[in-house]
């Protein structure tokens, strides 16, 4: 079933009420639901380059509409780097790997052991927004998470057509 | 293939001597089946599904007579168990199979094994059962073994073939998770092993019974195998009960609907089921690659972890590398390329188990659907490397706890689909992942009856929750192998266990910081009352955190101990002194410990994994259920969130400011609320903070790299962790290299380590033995 675009904005202001919420765990997706959240989102930010997929709370890829490029952006509109290429190497990091750094976030007894396990924290270097947290062991390649198929997704999947990319 | 009809095909003349509906021999149709799905890509070549396509309203008729049966039949015989395992938390579960062992459908409950007890059909079909001992209508087999896909030696499988006029047409399995299975130590899912022979009483495949009757030798050998004899019995009784209502109701079925119509429905579910992920894939996902990890520790240098070999006494890190490619065609291919070596501890899985229960998960997220059958598995493609954790390579290995990683490397890949879900805009499937599911309460000795009993507290069937991408996760609410998960009411565990409650609370700063937090665990305190020559021990992570938040979240607390011993209560009870109640609220600040005389022994660090420990009537013993994780950034969490979190115990006050930037003000009453400016300037400052004190990424990576090169900043279990990934992940060590650009020769292995690395190189698998046939359903 389809949904308003007022309950698809209170869904991403997370106000969304509790018959609603079930509705939409418990039927099958809505097909409209993308190009409505991505425009629901599109009018919330400061910039007008067009969002091409919602990667977190404040991190999109984003058509940068001088270029066409695609570009990884934060809300604040720094760009990190291209679509291809992995944005916790364009961010800033904080890496606690102690116990006084893990003790600032965690009773003691309850903090991970940092000879075990450190906790990464990637920042926008332009607004500080906390943008991913990794718990890996020390050595540990940064994670290339998410690298979408983003042509096949609109063209093949949602059947829409591919924005321009430089 | 023709499902409609009996035709016989060539393939089946040729075998015409078997027990199979039409003829064919077990092996026979199985390998039909297989083929046949191989060459067309559709499940038994099933290119149309006739019966579903033309008669729709049958093929759904069928359906919901025969998923009501299992589901009927599991809700009935579990009132026969006495377990509270089985009869309060629900560790039982039914499926049906077609005559090739793939699951038709199955019933709520533990539905890892779907596959588990498929496998154990099939390895029967695969290893001449059919020969010998026979398979015959009234035939009873029961199987836990581990190496034919068991989950872990304490989930009894009772396998009961089906036949319809002298024709095999199926089988029924029912599984319970039951308390004791014989190991080293008391308890289901028990530490003190580290090998196969010590797991627990092991059963292949047996036939136990014949004419719907148990054999008596069964019985009496079953029965002294195991500690809780009576709770053994009644789990048994349960699961014949509920194979034998289910088979009935096949019967039934065929009667009214016809065996044509009962043995299309047979395969064409399974095509159903193989089909509806991928349309569930396309309709949820974006196609592209995810990738993820999961770690578990394994402390086991410790002097509180008493194992038989030395080789076995070493710290080390469990690792799940997870590459997740969902193609255009709406296909999907899981990688766990790179993850690290079995081990001599009970933490090991079979790859059954490893992609049985995966459909656990999924059927919380992907696939919410009745339909819970083999389609699934057939749909998608598993590649686990030979000798990993998950697909050992060694008869050796012990799984008696398979779950402390099970539950980290799977989580992970919700966090990878959560992505998707994020992307597309299906926020209200968005989860940042899943408690560790422990700590267990185990143990045994002489109960409150005076007899020999064991106990697995399955108080961890209510763990914390991951946060949503809209809302905070649920506190103290499920657990990830059981989506019907409950705590259990104190009343009924003070019944099952001679350890009465001094406690049982929210654990507070358990869940994982975020704008929607991770949801908290509980915790109980129990004091032992009037049991005899009792132990007890850990079982849980503790130096690591098992699940990462999401997209800014943060991970939950990780896990400790507290025991208590020598407490002297008996005498406090008595003056009327003040006792150790409610929980262990700030583990820093150990309140309890300060109640306790000063010749108590108090356990009280990070070891989270214990052997057996004695314990004593007064002594006390902490169970924490872990929290789930955070997603996204804590700052943005709306500060009367924060408050409420501390005002209600789900947070310590003080870390309002450092995680979430929120000042409170606190009145006489101890009530907080905030304060709005000094929010916003303290939030301000945190993140001109954040600012000052972090680095650009390739910064860090170069001093990384150097410290790499050098082979320092890394303690030997992590360099061993890493070891045993490159030498079975060949890509992994390839990807490691590049990443941090590493010369060409550069090498780390287990032997430049100072510790031993028995089983390393040195292993043997089930399939050396004299006329064994593993199933293998998974790219090694």
């Amino acid at each position: 079933m389809a949904y308003t675009r007022q309950k698809i904005s209170e869904l991403v202001d997370g106000t969304i009420d509790d018959e609603t919420l079930h509705t939409m765990l418990s039927s099958p997706k809505d097909t409209e639901r993308f190009e409505l959240y991505i425009d629901v989102l599109q009018e919330r930010m400061p910039w007008d380059d067009r969002i091409i997929l919602p990667y977190g709370p404040s991190l999109f890829c984003v058509q940068k509409s001088d270029t066409r490029q695609w570009v990884i952006r934060c809300r604040c509109g720094h760009d990190f780097c291209d679509q291809s290429d992995n944005w916790k190497l364009h961010a800033l990091i904080h890496v606690r790997d102690t116990p006084e750094l893990m003790e600032e976030l965690y009773p003691g007894l309850m903090a991970p052991s940092s000879n075990w396990q450190v906790l990464r924290e990637y920042f926008c270097p332009q607004c500080a927004t906390l943008h991913d947290v990794e718990a890996p062991t020390p050595w540990y390649p940064v994670i290339h998470d998410f690298e979408p198929d983003i042509e096949a997704f609109y063209r093949d999947w949602l059947g829409l057509e591919v924005p321009e990319r430089a | 293939m023709t499902t409609q009809t009996k035709k016989v095909t060539p393939m089946q003349e040729d075998t015409a001597a078997g027990i199979v509906r039409g003829g064919e021999t077990l092996k026979a149709h199985r390998d039909r089946i297989l083929k046949a799905t191989r060459d067309s890509g559709h499940y038994a070549g099933l290119t149309h599904c006739e019966l579903r396509e033309t008669q729709p309203i049958h093929y759904n008729k069928l359906f919901s007579r025969l998923r009501a049966g299992v589901v009927d039949a599991r809700e009935t015989a579990k009132k026969i168990a006495a377990s509270p395992i089985v009869e309060q938390e629900g560790e039982l579960c039914f499926s049906l199979y077609n005559a090739a062992g793939d699951c038709i459908l199955t019933s709520t409950g533990i539905i890892i094994h779907v596959g588990t007890m498929g496998a154990a059909i099939k390895y029967m079909i695969e290893n001449g059962w059919e020969e010998d001992p026979g398979v015959a209508a009234g035939d009873v087999f029961c199987n836990n073994d581990c190496l034919t896909g068991n989950v872990h030696p304490c989930d009894i499988h009772t396998i009961v073939p089906i036949f319809w006029e002298g024709e095999l047409i199926g089988w029924v399995g029912g599984v319970t998770h039951v308390i004791d299975t014989g190991a080293v130590g008391p308890g289901s899912m028990t530490t003190g092993q580290v090998q196969r022979f010590g797991d627990g009483y092991q059963i292949t495949c047996r036939k136990i019974g014949t004419n719907d009757k148990l054999h008596r030798d069964w019985l009496h050998e079953s029965q002294r195998m195991v500690r809780t004899t009576r709770y053994w019995m009644l789990d048994e009784r349960t699961r014949l009960a509920g194979c034998h209502m289910i088979r009935k109701q096949v019967e039934e079925i065929i009667a009214d609907e016809g065996i044509d119509a009962y043995w299309a429905f047979a395969y064409e579910a399974i095509e159903h089921g193989r089909t509806g992920l991928q349309n569930r894939l396309r309709a949820m996902t974006i196609p592209g690659r995810y990738r993820q990890v999961g770690f578990v520790d394994v402390p086991y240098s410790h002097e509180d972890v008493r194992v038989p070999s030395d080789f076995a006494k070493v710290d080390s890190i469990m690792h799940t590398p997870s590459e997740i490619e969902i193609r255009r065609d709406g296909s999907w291919r899981l990688d766990f390329e790179g993850s690290s070596r079995w081990g001599w501890h009970t933490y090991n899985a079979h790859q059954v188990t490893f992609t049985s229960g995966i459909w656990v998960m999924m059927t919380q997220t992907l696939i919410p659907t009745e339909l819970i059958n083999d389609g699934a598995a057939y749909g998608t493609e598993f590649r686990l490397p030979k000798g990993t954790w998950m697909n050992p390579d060694d008869r050796r290995v012990a799984f008696a706890y398979a779950w402390h990683f099970l539950v980290s490397s799977w989580t992970s890949l919700w966090r990878g689909l959560s992505r998707a879900y994020f992307g597309r805009g299906f926020l209200e499937e968005v989860n940042a992942g899943n408690a560790n599911t422990s700590n267990w309460l185990q143990g045994g000795g002489f109960n409150q009856y005076d007899e020999i009993h064991a106990v697995n507290s399955f108080e961890s069937a209510a763990e914390g929750v991951g946060a949503m991408a809209l809302r905070d996760g649920l506190n103290h609410a499920a657990a990830i192998w059981n989506p019907e998960g409950d705590m259990g009411d104190m009343e009924i565990w003070e019944l099952a266990e001679p350890l009465i409650y001094l406690g049982r609370k929210v654990k507070t700063n358990s869940g994982g910081y975020g704008k929607y937090r991770g949801g908290c665990g509980y915790e109980t305190l129990r004091m032992v009352w009037n049991a005899k020559d009792w132990t007890m021990f850990f079982m849980g992570n503790g130096h690591m955190v098992s699940d990462w938040g999401l997209m800014g979240g943060y991970p939950s607390a990780a896990g400790y101990r507290f025991a208590a011993h020598d407490t002297q209560l008996k005498q406090a009870i008595a003056d009327g002194a003040e006792l150790p109640l409610g929980g262990d609220r700030d583990p820093d600040q150990t309140a309890w410990d300060a109640l306790l005389p000063d010749s108590a022994r108090i356990k009280r660090d990070k070891q989270a994994i214990t052997t057996e420990e004695m314990f004593s009537d007064y002594d006390l013993y902490l169970n924490y259920l872990r929290g789930g994780p955070g997603f996204g950034d804590p700052l943005e969490r709306a500060p009367q969130a924060v408050a409420d979190d501390v005002n209600g115990d789900y947070l310590l006050a003080r870390f309002a400011d450092s995680a979430y930037g929120v000042v409170l003000a606190c009145d006489n009453d101890g009530h907080y609320t905030v304060n709005t400016a000094a929010t916003e300037r303290r939030r301000e400052q945190i993140r001109q903070e954040r600012l000052d004190r972090a680095q650009p990424t390739r910064d860090w990576m170069a001093g990384e790299r150097d410290k790499i090169l050098a082979k320092q900043g890394a303690e030997d279990h992590v360099k061993q962790m890493f070891a045993s990934s490159f030498r079975l992940g060949p890509r992994f060590y390839e990807q490691f290299k590049t990443f941090w650009s590493l010369p060409e020769d550069w090498t780390l292995t287990e032997e430049e380590l100072d510790r031993p690395s028995y089983g390393a190189h040195y292993a043997m698998d089930i399939s050396e033995l004299p006329d064994v046939h593993p199933v293998i359903l998974v790219e090694e």
